[in-house]
Parts: structure tokens; C-alpha cells; sequence
């Protein structure tokens, strides 16, 4: 062992001789130093990724000796004498390895944070055993997990690397134009699969501090006393800040501002912040929280919505625990419910789930030269990030510059404030760059989740299925802080009757403050617990007339000419029916494969599994597309074109793995007539891209890809007066198509034609502000949304009669996307949202205990692995929304919406038991299907 | 990192309880809480002569460096302790089955561990090895034996090494099984798992059972009375029966929050016995009615 010095502290360490990608490499490292830690800080090799620390997720793999092993909890030392083996020596002389290759082809890459980690298991894999069956693939990759893709596509991409047919099963599109329409691979997937695309942890700063904050760890008490004089004086300690520290706004938020930057009076939930720390080393950091006294008198905690509006419950905020009250009405229920010859009661409950993308969080703030704040962060919404550091720091917005990082997934949970003002503060502070990374454990108790909601639900109908009259009650728990929850419970009042056309409807939500971990943002919106309530209650109502469950949404289903329930009329594109048909038709299909479905329709048994019985259900969904409700959807996109023929597309849009880079370029080069590849798109950076407003929503192939190809067409245009000069032709008759302009037989180049224009001193760089049809608030009758997508879904799964253990084995989807831009990307986006919702229904749950996490390490988080993976026939319908981008709407939510209802459903068919919370609990389950029995056979 | 059994004592010995042995650590280094760190970890995956698996006296040794994937892998293991793989083959995914040695979980002592619960219904036993006067001691102990308490082993991993498990080959007519039931939410423990050995007398007859499980107590639990009963009875449907009801009176399985309720570790206790001892009877040569 020898003494170093490390940024002028002393550390002990010792030498670590070992081979790296085939370099042998000799380093000093401490003698506690994991792997993970050498080959990313150390070594430079960023492509190795850390997910949670816990050895839970293994996107850290790396191999030593050819056997893949968690980098994150490898001790460094063991490794001595070892053959390494990352990301980065996967290609050779610039030749992409099979496996790489085969992922970008398959689109098995999405936020691409988890990609190393899948590749290096799959090499592991392949290296051991040439040709892997599905199961072997599925038994090697069990504990690499991946958030985004669902792993159909990875299962392909292997089989594909392998030699294998993992030939390219997408679902018919229409016929594709030039370039929209096709499915082509993601233009950031190349840096993703070689470990070269770079997240917000993988930039460092020459003298850069690391930061921590100090969270309160109870979840509701006064501040009496925050002293930080010991921290302070810890050396490698350069900044201890608390809300004293603040000098702007003290607190932040998107929608309400009530969320403490640093909390000064009291502290609302365990994950609050209290204290901010800048040191030398994040060990050092670490230790100094340790030393921050802070003196708390506890407070009564509620812990429950329903709980929380009692008059004399505790109150969260001093205004009371009402955030919103929501309330949605048509026609007259009383008179509804006369008109009903059956009516069904129930209630449901949905759990606090969590987002689980596989980045945790990270900012980084530093001066620039000119006094300026610079942020990196790897955000959902960069210009609201940029606000609300501003107003904290108390400067004007101009003084602070957001640098959007690739984002390693986000699901709806990158769209609050997390360490973004924190750097901010301890830059200015300390006056050097300063780096925060959470730790999975605090992302964790930290970020705001998708919201807990109580349902009470009437439902009633005539005998031929007709719905007459709907009275449905939601309570949401949004936690400690509004975040989302007021917009999120709004959508789940607003979709909480289905995809129907109800007569008569009354729906009150109540989203009330408590003091568990904020909810916000989580794809689906609120819509996804809704579904789950109406559509088990619709099931119920099926079930009770003896109708087929198909048969019963048809003839309610939303169409054109219908009214939805704030008093929408549908003009158009309403697909809602043709996904029924689709998925319809293939389920009659399977059932007609299977032996001995005799007995109820929709369940059968197998010889080789005699304690297990299979049941097919069924659930339709639809979700809103862009903001609505009267709010001002608006996004701005800049093109330009350069002198080699090359364009770039510039707005302040997220890519959170969902494919926008692919959307927008792709439209850019159809409309400029252009190869896909000539087109570069750069997202982010509040100083170099116009604001695309928020990736939430589903809002941005529709609002920001509408604004691209109007932007495009400008640009076309002015280039086509152009060109009109060159080839004297009128402008009106020239063509733009790969590459070129042509006027007949005449053709030149796209760039000459740029050439020219500069030369004549045009800009060739503009701009478009493209805002999206007007809508109404909720409570005025009018188009509360510009387009709804529409899905339908049939779930086939398996019960164990012994245990309870129930599996999602076949999903038949179909969605109505209005036009499928890039039919890859999306069929990305389906697999993806469908395996979530698997874990929505039946894995799934953030558990709180009196405003307690007790799921504060991924290992108490279980998301669906490659395991869970079902087998997905997916059916694309396409009514064009005549406002859409070449008729488009949004595709990020609505395949992971009505998964959940259409498993629980399935359960119901299977074994007569009703789920009526999530996620399904085997334990639960089992004693359920053993009450029923008895009562059944006494 | 010390390269023999001697040394890594000796270096326990030397920091007096501020040192810690560890296995491959996928345990040890998820848990952020150590209190108090020890000021050295003794790593033992590395000691020359115990990374392997082999046989002697009768016996199958596993060395304290041996990870749940050699296990899976071993011909030896495969052919004699067929319980062993199937736990072992079960736990975590293969980063963890690299890396994780089954001495090390064992050393960990958790009453739902699949290795302990396997190697227990195979009459493991376990060489702890520590220094006394700077003299290497060995010592064969039987794995009952190891277990104080949940998390509590007899082994105190600041001064003794557990150097290697063995287990007693196959003997004829002898077969092993493992099964197991896993929550989907809450906690990546497993709710229950169970292991059987069955030796039968060449008059068909069951000569010997051994069966553990967990978590139905504090420890890894040996089903003694169910033993017993099944000793000298034909395995036919009503002997395994009425061995379950047996089975179900001698143990106690407890709720445990986010994972299990008492009533449903019962309701799933038959279901595991069924199946393991049934694969365990046909692994032996029997013809079980079914
Ligand atoms: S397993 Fe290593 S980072 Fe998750
Ligand atoms: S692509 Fe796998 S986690 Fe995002």
C-alpha cells in the first residue's frame, strides 16, 4: 500500500495491474474501490453504467475472465491480474460488433442506458453458447434490466447477433412516403451501443466538487435548529448551504410553487431537502451530511387522501390538504341511473408506483467566464428548469443556460426540479463546477411518483349492455407537494368513464396533499389508474349480463359523432372500433388453436401444467394527446440547412428514449427531401433551441413534430425560389427527393442549392412557432383535447390454482396512433409500455408505511424483468388526426394504459376472483380463490 | 487479498475483530449499513486450493472461492447433491452467480437462504478454520450448528474463516430436490423454499429422509418429525399425505410484512414438499403412484 494524493487530501491505495479491452493497465486505487468505480473514473470509461449500486439491476456488467459480473459491487482489487472487458472494446477498427449492430437493427435501443449492460451479458451469453434458445436468453439476461424496450426487441437482436431468424415482426403500416413511415434505426443508437453517448454523470470539469444533500428522514416535523458548523469545518468540505443560502424564490414548481428549494419552516416528507453539500470527494461530502445537526419537533402525519380531507386530519400546507377538486358532469345522473336495468358498485385502489428509469438522477452546475450559470441536466423540461433556477437564484432567465443531457429514461419522472438549482447555488458558492448524482436509495425517496387513487365507482346500464349513467369518485394522493398532481387527477376524472359515450356521468376527484413522497408525472398520466377502475367495473357489469366483454365495449365504444364526458364532440379520428375488430379477430384465432376450450369461453386448461388455469381478458383505453384544457400547446422548432447539403434540427425537446430524435428527423428529411442520415437533430440547450414545451403528454411527435415540418416546408420553400433561379423552372414544379432538386430531367444537388442562397446572402436558418389547435377548460363543453389515441387489448394469463403465481404470458394489442411516422420506433414505444403495465398489474409497488418508504432500495422495487416478457402481436391502426404531423397523434402512453384491466380481467375469467387493488398479490390471491371455493361448495 | 488459509487467519487474528472475512461479498456490499465498518476486509474468494470443487473420503467439498455458478456447473455436484443446483441455480442472475460462493451466504445465515436450505437436507457441514497462537485450526462442524438467529451465525467472520462446505456423496438409491416460491413484489427474498433427500432400502421402502426448510423459524429448519415418520414407509400417496399434515404440524411459518402471511406459507408448504419430495423419490428409483 502507498500513501497518494488525491485533490490535495491523502488516500491509502494500492496498485491494480489487470488488462482492459486487451490494454494492459496499471493503476492506484483505493483499496475499497469497486470496479465500476476504476473503469468509469479512473479509466475514462463512461459506457459502463451504474443503475442502482445494489446489484440489483446489472446494467454495470462488465466481464472479468469472459464471466459477466456487476461492476458496481466488484472489489476493484479482485480484478487484479484479470481480463476486463467493457463496452468500449466491443467494436473493432470501427467494425460494430454483431451483437451492437443487431441491437441498432432491431431498435432494442431506446434511452440506451441500460444497452451496455444487455450487450455485455448477451456477449457473456453468445461467447458461451452460439446458438441460445428463448429460454436460455431469458435465464442469462433475468437481472439485466431494462426500462424502456420491454425486451421483445433484445430477445430479437440476440437471436438476430446469433445467427438466428430474429428477423424485423413489425405490424402493417400504411404504405410509407419517402422517408416517414419507415422504420429506421434511431440516429443516436450508434453512440449507444459502443458506450460512447454520454449522460449527465459522464461529463467531468476540471476541478470539479461533488455535492450531497441532506434529507429530512421524517416525514413530517418543524425545523427548530439547522446547525452546519461542524460540516463546514470537515476538511475537503467547501460549501454547506441551507435555505438561508437562497437568495430568490425559496421555493420551486411546475404548476404551484410550493415546493421548498431548501426547506426552512418544516419538512413534509423523508425525501425533503434540508442542507446542501460541496466537497472535495463525494465520500467526503457524504461524511460532512453526517455532521449537520438538525434540530426537529415532529409533527402528526397523514398518510392517505381520504384521511388527509377529514377537518381535523394534520395539515401538509396551511392552506389544507386540498390540492384540486375536479369535477366533471353531463347530463343528469339521477335520471341516468332510473334508466338502468343494471347497476354494479365497486371500489378499486391503485398503489404508488415508481418510474424506475435506470439513470438516476444527476445536474451539473459551473460558471461560465462570463458570470453565467450553465446547468446540465438530463431534463424532461429544459426552459422550466431554466425558470425555476433562475427565480432561486434570483437573476434574470438570460444569466442561466440549461444544457440538456441524453436522459436515461424518464417515464414522466424527469419533469420536476431535482438537483438542477442545487449545482446552481454551489456553483455560484464556490465558484467551481459542482457535480450531484443521487444515489438509486435517494432517487428513491426523492422523486415524485405516479399517484395512489381510491376509487368508488356506479355504473349502470340496460339489459342489452347499453351504459345509461356513470357516478365515479377518485381520491389522489399527491404527496407532499402539488408537482403534477393537479393536472394528473384531472386527466384521471376526465378519462375515468372509458373510452365510452356515457348519457349521463358525474365524476368528482380529489387530490389531496399527505405526507408520503410527491406524486406527478408517470406515463399513462392518471388515465392508467382509471383504467384499471372503469374497465374492471365494465368487466363486472359484462359478467352480470352475460354479455361477451368484447361485445359490451363495442356498443358503447367512442366513434365520431360521439360526446365525451366534459362534452366533447369527436370529429375524427377515433380508431377506437377497428382496434376492437383487430384485436378481436386475432383472439378468435388463438382461442380456435387451443384443445378442449370447452366449458366458459375464454379458459382452458393444459395437460402439462395440471394446477394452473388460463383465461384471456380484455380492456380498451384512450389518452389525450398534447396539453389541452385551454392550455397554450405551443412548440418552436429552428431548422437550418448548410453548405454540404447537411440540415440540423434544433428545439428544446426531450429525447427520454421514447425516439424523438428518429420522429424529427425523419419529417425534416421527407418534407427537405433529403436521406434521413443528412439530417442531425440537437435537442436541449436553452441557448442554442427554441423551446419545444414539455415531453409530456404524449404531446411531441403532434406539437413539436407539426412545428418541424412546418419549419421544414419554409425552409423548402425559400430554398425552392432559390433553385427556381438555377434551373429556370417555376418554383411551384421543382421536386426535393434524395439529395436533389429537380425540374424535369434537370436535377441539382440540395446543397448547391444552399450554396447559392448563401451566396446571395440568404439565410438558410429559420424558425417556426407552430401552435397547436385551440382547447377549452374542463367545464365548458367544448374540445377539451386536439385527438385522443385509442387501444385495445387482450391479455392471456396463467394461474396457479396452488400458489396464487399468475403470469402474463400473450398480449394482443392494437392502437390507434393516427399515422405511424417511424413503425420501429413505435412498435418500441408499444412493447415497452405493455411490459410496464405488466408490472403495473402484478409486480409493482412503492410501499409506504406512515409516510415511511419501505421500498427505499431497488431491491424492494420489483419492475418486470426479460422474465416477464410476454409474447406481443401488435396491430397499428392509423385514422388520421387531420392536425397531426401527416396525421399523427401521440404514441408514448396509450400502449401502457389498459394492459393492467385487461390481466385482472383475465383473472377474473380464470378463477372468479375480482381484483380490486394492484398489484395482483399472490398471496392474496390465493386465499381469495379459496374463500370462493368454500363458499361455492358449501 | 491472501493467497492461503494460514494467512488469512493470521490477518484476522492480527487486526483482533477490526477485520472482516468475505465471500464474494453481493451480500455484503448491498447492505450500506455496517455498523461498526471494519477497518479491513479479508477476502477470501482468492485462497489457492479452495476456488474448487472436489472429492475426498466420500465426500464433495466446496472451497470457500467456489461461486453458485461453479456449483451449477459441477459434474460432481450435479451427480450427487442434485438439491444443491437446483438452489443454487436459482439465485440471482449470472453477475450474482459469479460472483456470490455459497460459503459466503452461508456464513450470512439468513433462514430463507436456498443454499443453507439445501445443503442442510443434505447433512452439510461446514470447515471453520481460525489462528490461535499463530497456529492454523480446522474444525468440521455440522451446518445445524452455524445458525444462531436470523442474520446470526455461529461464525464469527472478524475471527474465523468458514473455509469450505461438503456434504456426503450419493449413496445408491438416493436422491435430492429443491423447491421454492418467490414473491413477485415487495422483497427479493424468496417466501419459501424447501429441500428433501430421500434414501430408499432395496425393499423400496423409505431407508432415510432428510428434509429442510425456510423461513418457518429463526434458522433453517430440519423437519425432524417428518423424518421419522417417513422412515420404514412405502412412498405411496397416503404415506406422503399424511407426511405433509406431519410436515405442516411441526412447523410454524410466521408473517413476515411485505412477503408472506402465515397462511400462506401453509397453504404453499404442500405444495413445495409434493414437489421436491417427488422429484427426490423418482431421483432415488422409485415408482411413485401419482
Ligand atoms: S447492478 Fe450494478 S449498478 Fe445496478
Ligand atoms: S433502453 Fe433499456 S432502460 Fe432505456
Amino acid at each position: 500500500m502507498t500513501q497518494a494524493t488525491m485533490n490535495g487530501l491523502t488516500t491509502r491505495t494500492a496498485q491494480l495491474a489487470f488488462t482492459v479491452n486487451g490494454r494492459p493497465v496499471t493503476v492506484d486505487v483505493r483499496p475499497s474501490a469497486f470496479l465500476a468505480d476504476v473503469l468509469r473514473e479512473q479509466l475514462g470509461l463512461t459506457g459502463v453504467k451504474i443503475g442502482c449500486n445494489e446489484a440489483e439491476c446489472g446494467i454495470c456488467t462488465v466481464l472479468v475472465d469472459g464471466m459477466p459480473v456487476n461492476s458496481c459491487i466488484y472489489p476493484a482489487l479482485k480484478a487484479n491480474g484479470a481480463r476486463v472487458e467493457t463496452i468500449e472494446g466491443l467494436a473493432c477498427d470501427g467494425q460494430l460488433h454483431p451483437l451492437q449492430q443487431a441491437f441498432i437493427e432491431q431498435g432494442a435501443v431506446q434511452c440506451g442506458f441500460c444497452t451496455p449492460g444487455l450487450i455485455m451479458t448477451a456477449k457473456a451469453l453468445l461467447d458461451a453458447n452460439p446458438h441460445p434458445s428463448d429460454d436460455d436468453i431469458k435465464h442469462a439476461l433475468k437481472d439485466t434490466y431494462c426500462r424502456c424496450t420491454g425486451y421483445v426487441s433484445v430477445i430479437a437482436a440476440i437471436k438476430q447477433a446469433a445467427g438466428q431468424n430474429g428477423h424485423l415482426t413489425l405490424p402493417e403500416t400504411r404504405p410509407a412516403l419517402n422517408v416517414v413511415g419507415k422504420p429506421l434505426p434511431r440516429p443516436d443508437a450508434i453512440a449507444k451501443v459502443t458506450g460512447a453517448a454520454k449522460y449527465t454523470d459522464d461529463y467531468t470539469f476540471p476541478d470539479m466538487l461533488h455535492a450531497c444533500t441532506l434529507r429530512a428522514g421524517i416525514p413530517h416535523a418543524r425545523i427548530v435548529r439547522i446547525e452546519t458548523s461542524k460540516a463546514k469545518a470537515l476538511p475537503g468540505v467547501v460549501a454547506v448551504l441551507t435555505h438561508e443560502d437562497v437568495p430568490g424564490a425559496k421555493n420551486h414548481g411546475l404548476v404551484y410553487q410550493d415546493w421548498p428549494v431548501l426547506c426552512y419552516d418544516k419538512v413534509r416528507y423523508v425525501g425533503d431537502a434540508v442542507a446542501i453539500v460541496a466537497a472535495e470527494t463525494r465520500e467526503i461530502a457524504e461524511q460532512a451530511l453526517r455532521l449537520i445537526e438538525v434540530e426537529y419537533e415532529p409533527l402528526p402525519v397523514v398518510d392517505d387522501p381520504v384521511t388527509a380531507l377529514s377537518p381535523d386530519a394534520p395539515k401538509v400546507h396551511a392552506q389544507g390538504n386540498l390540492l384540486k377538486h375536479i369535477h366533471v358532469e353531463k347530463g343528469d345522473i339521477e335520471h341516468g341511473f332510473a334508466e338502468a336495468d343494471v347497476i354494479v358498485e365497486g371500489e378499486y385502489e391503485t398503489a404508488t408506483t415508481e418510474h424506475a428509469f435506470l439513470e438516476p438522477e444527476c445536474a451539473i452546475g459551473r460558471l461560465t467566464d462570463d458570470g453565467r450559470i450553465e446547468v446540465y441536466v438530463g431534463s424532461q423540461i429544459p426552459y422550466a428548469d431554466r425558470k425555476q433556477i433562475a427565480a432561486a437564484l434570483g437573476v434574470p432567465e438570460s444569466q442561466v443556460r440549461v444544457i440538456g443531457t441524453l436522459i436515461g429514461g424518464g417515464f414522466g419522472g424527469k419533469e420536476d426540479i431535482a438537483g438542477q438549482i442545487h449545482v446552481a447555488l454551489l456553483a455560484r458558492a464556490t465558484g467551481r463546477p459542482v457535480k450531484m448524482l443521487y444515489r438509486r436509495s435517494e432517487s428513491l425517496i426523492f422523486h415524485p411518483k405516479r399517484h395512489a387513487v381510491k376509487f368508488k365507482l356506479k355504473v349502470g346500464a340496460k339489459r342489452d349492455g347499453t351504459f345509461t349513467a356513470m357516478r365515479i369518485e377518485l381520491w389522489g394522493d399527491t404527496g407532499a407537494y402539488a408537482s403534477l398532481g393537479d393536472k394528473v387527477m384531472t386527466r384521471a376524472a376526465t378519462h375515468a368513464s372509458g373510452p365510452y359515450e356515457v348519457p349521463h356521468v358525474k365524476i368528482d376527484c380529489y387530490a389531496a396533499y399527505t405526507n408520503n413522497v410527491p406524486a406527478g408525472a408517470f406515463r399513462g398520466f392518471g388515465v392508467t389508474q382509471s383504467c384499471f377502475a372503469i374497465e374492471s367495473a365494465i368487466d363486472e357489469l359484462a359478467h352480470k349480463l352475460n354479455l361477451n366483454p368484447i361485445e359490451i365495449r363495442r356498443k358503447n365504444a367512442l366513434r365520431v359523432g360521439s360526446t365525451t364526458n366534459t362534452g366533447a364532440l369527436i370529429r375524427e379520428s377515433c380508431g377506437l372500433l377497428e382496434c376492437i375488430e383487430k384485436v378481436e379477430g386475432a383472439l378468435k384465432h388463438d382461442l380456435s388453436q387451443v384443445e378442449g376450450c370447452g366449458g366458459a369461453p375464454w379458459v382452458f386448461r393444459r395437460p402439462d401444467k395440471p394446477d394452473c388455469v388460463y383465461a384471456w381478458g380484455f380492456a380498451a383505453a384512450y389518452k389525450n394527446t398534447g396539453l389541452g384544457g385551454g392550455a397554450n400547446d405551443c412548440s418552436t422548432v429552428e431548422v437550418e440547412a448548410f453548405g454540404d447539403g447537411s440540415v440540423e434540427v434544433r428545439t428544446s425537446a426531450a429525447e427520454i428514449g421514447q425516439g424523438l430524435v428518429a420522429v424529427l428527423a425523419s419529417i425534416a428529411a421527407e418534407e427537405l427531401g433529403l436521406p434521413y442520415t443528412q439530417v442531425h437533430v440537437l435537442l436541449s440547450d436553452t441557448d442554442l433551441t427554441p423551446d419545444g414545451g414539455p415531453t409530456t403528454a404524449s404531446r411531441q411527435t403532434y406539437v413539436t413534430g407539426n412545428a418541424a415540418r412546418l419549419a421544414s416546408i419554409k425552409l423548402r420553400q425559400q430554398l425552392a425560389a432559390v433553385a427556381a433561379e438555377m434551373l429556370d423552372a417555376p418554383a411551384e414544379s421543382l421536386t426535393f427527393r434524395e439529395g436533389q432538386v429537380r425540374a424535369g430531367d434537370r436535377a441539382i444537388s440540395f446543397a448547391e442549392v444552399v450554396q447559392q442562397a448563401h451566396a446571395e446572402g440568404q439565410s438558410t436558418r429559420l424558425s417556426h412557432l407552430y401552435e397547436a389547435p385551440k382547447t377549452q377548460p374542463l367545464g365548458t363543453g367544448g374540445d377539451m383535447h386536439v385527438a385522443f389515441s385509442y387501444a385495445a387489448q387482450a391479455a392471456l394469463v396463467e394461474v396457479n390454482e396452488r400458489t396464487g403465481e399468475v403470469a402474463c404470458l400473450k398480449v394482443i394489442s392494437a392502437t390507434d396512433v393516427g399515422r405511424a411516422i417511424n413503425p420501429l420506433a413505435l412498435q418500441g414505444q408499444i412493447d415497452g409500455g405493455i411490459v410496464m403495465c405488466i408490472g403495473n398489474a402484478l409486480t409493482e409497488e412503492f410501499i409506504q408505511e406512515k409516510g415511511i418508504p419501505y421500498t427505499n432500495r431497488l431491491a424492494r422495487y420489483k419492475m418486470p424483468s426479460i422474465r416477464h416478457t410476454p409474447e406481443i402481436v401488435s396491430f397499428i391502426v392509423e385514422d388520421p388526426a387531420a392536425d397531426g404531423p401527416y396525421g399523427a397523434k401521440g404514441v408514448g402512453e396509450i400502449s401502457s394504459i389498459p394492459t393492467t384491466p385487461a390481466i385482472t380481467n383475465a383473472i377474473y375469467t380464470a378463477t372468479g376472483v375480482r381484483v380490486r387493488r394492484l398489484p395482483v398479490d399472490q398471496d392474496w390471491l390465493l386465499q381469495a380463490m379459496k374463500r370462493r371455493h368454500q363458499t361455492h361448495t358449501s | 487479498m491472501p493467497e492461503t488459509l494460514e494467512e488469512a487467519v493470521r490477518l484476522l487474528a492480527a487486526y483482533d475483530g477490526r477485520a472482516r472475512a468475505v465471500g464474494g461479498g453481493t451480500d455484503y456490499f448491498v447492505d450500506e449499513a455496517h455498523q461498526p465498518a471494519p477497518e479491513v476486509l479479508v477476502d477470501v474468494t482468492r485462497i489457492a486450493g479452495l476456488r474448487r470443487i472436489w472429492e475426498q473420503d466420500g465426500y464433495i467439498v466446496i472451497g470457500c472461492g467456489a461461486s453458485h455458478a461453479q456449483i451449477v456447473a459441477s459434474p460432481v455436484v450435479q451427480a450427487h447433491g442434485t438439491a444443491l443446483v437446483e438452489a443454487c441455480g436459482q439465485i440471482g442472475g449470472p453477475q450474482v452467480r459469479n460472483v456470490a460462493t455459497l460459503a459466503g451466504n452461508i456464513a450470512h445465515a439468513l433462514p430463507a437462504a436456498d443454499g443453507s436450505i439445501a445443503l442442510l437436507a443434505l447433512d452439510g457441514e461446514a470447515l471453520v478454520a481460525w489462528a490461535e497462537a499463530g497456529a492454523l485450526i480446522q474444525a468440521w462442524r455440522p451446518l445445524t450448528q452455524l445458525f444462531r438467529g436470523p442474520g446470526q451465525s455461529a461464525i464469527d467472520s472478524t475471527r474465523q474463516v468458514l473455509a469450505a462446505v461438503r456434504f456426503r456423496a450419493r449413496a445408491a438409491m438416493e436422491g435430492s430436490a429443491f423447491a421454492r416460491v418467490m414473491r413477485p413484489q415487495g422483497v427479493a427474498l424468496p417466501i419459501m423454499g424447501l429441500a428433501v433427500r430421500v434414501r430408499l432400502g432395496d425393499d423400496g421402502v423409505i431407508a432415510d429422509a432428510r428434509i429442510a426448510l425456510g423461513p418457518v423459524a429463526p434458522t433453517p429448519f430440519r423437519a425432524r418429525r417428518t423424518e421419522d415418520f417417513l422412515r420404514s414407509r412405502q412412498p405411496d400417496a397416503l404415506t406422503l399425505r399424511e407426511a405433509t399434515n406431519t410436515l405442516l404440524s411441526e412447523t410454524h411459518p410466521r408473517t413476515s410484512p411485505h412477503r408472506a402471511t402465515a397462511e400462506y406459507r401453509r397453504e404453499v408448504i404442500p405444495v413445495l414438499f409434493e414437489e421436491a419430495i417427488g422429484k427426490a423419490l423418482q431421483r432415488a428409483g422409485a415408482k411413485v403412484a401419482a
